[in-house]
């Protein structure tokens, strides 16, 4: 059950992943990375993040995805057309892509000692009462620095996006 | 026992972060580099939690909501930055905005 799950949806994320990579419209591409959310968040579920999943749906899923369409339509971005690649980039991109992958293959393998599976239900600390406990006292200090991100980051925005008034 | 352990979500974290690094170096568009980067942060937190999980630690946990929260303030800010670009440029592709090209 796990395994047919796992895999299912670890598919979905990478198809939909490379169609938001391939797709020459923003809008296809916006859409596609809803489905790559939504089959993390199972994953995360799968994982025992229960509360992690429910914000990956409600945040990335909803709100984000929500943001990125509405710019996609106020700058009324049409399909992209594709352009040559220049001689450099037509040599050099598959190989050093082939040593991006070899390296991070080597690190995955170097790094990973533990055999730990995972199944459903294995680890079900991840509900809303224990990230609440650990968020509000071992991280309180970060807590609340990044609440102060997230205004800096709405004014920003603000300041960013308005009209200029002279 | 299930067959599945820690090492596949590592394996599905590479394959997104390989996925999105392909999209930030080849899409000329600024909204689909944005979203190639959503997909990067997405990699990093399926890592967090696999190993959240593998050391039983919730540890990891908050260190994702901490990268979900950052990846939305910079999404905001981003499309700010893109909107007045807009407005300024009246062009959504990164490789006609060369205003500090030499």
């Amino acid at each position: 059950m796990d395994v047919i799950l796992f895999l299912v949806f670890a598919i979905i994320a990478v198809v939909c992943a490379i169609n938001v990579v391939v797709q020459a419209h923003p809008i296809s591409s916006a859409v596609s990375l809803v489905g790559v959310m939504g089959s993390l968040a199972v994953l995360y579920l799968l994982l025992g993040a229960e509360f992690l999943a429910a914000a990956q749906v409600i945040v990335y899923a909803g709100a984000v995805m929500v943001l990125f369409v509405f710019v996609i339509m106020l700058l009324n971005a049409g399909a992209e057309s594709r352009k040559g690649h220049s001689l450099m980039v037509q040599v050099l991109a598959v190989p050093l892509l082939v040593t991006l992958l070899g390296l991070l293959a080597y690190i995955v393998q170097r790094i990973y000692r533990s055999d730990t599976t995972v199944h459903f239900g294995g680890f079900t600390h991840g509900t809303p009462q224990d990230v609440g406990r650990a968020l509000f006292t071992g991280y309180l200090l970060p807590f609340e620095v990044t609440s102060i991100l997230i205004l800096i980051a709405i004014l920003g925005a603000i300041v960013l996006a308005r009209k200029e008034i002279d | 026992m299930s067959p599945i352990g820690t090492f596949h979500y590592l394996v599905l974290s590479s394959a997104l972060l390989l996925i999105g690094t392909v999209g930030v170096l080849t899409r000329r568009n600024v909204v689909v580099i944005l979203m190639s980067i959503e997909l990067i942060l997405n990699a990093v937190n399926i890592n967090l939690v696999a190993f959240s999980q593998a050391l039983h630690n919730i540890d990891g946990q908050i260190f994702a909501i901490f990268v979900i929260t950052d990846a939305v303030a910079e999404a905001a800010v981003g499309l700010g930055i893109l909107i007045a670009l807009f407005r300024n440029k009246e062009t959504v592709l990164v490789d006609e905005i060369d205003l500090l090209k030499w």
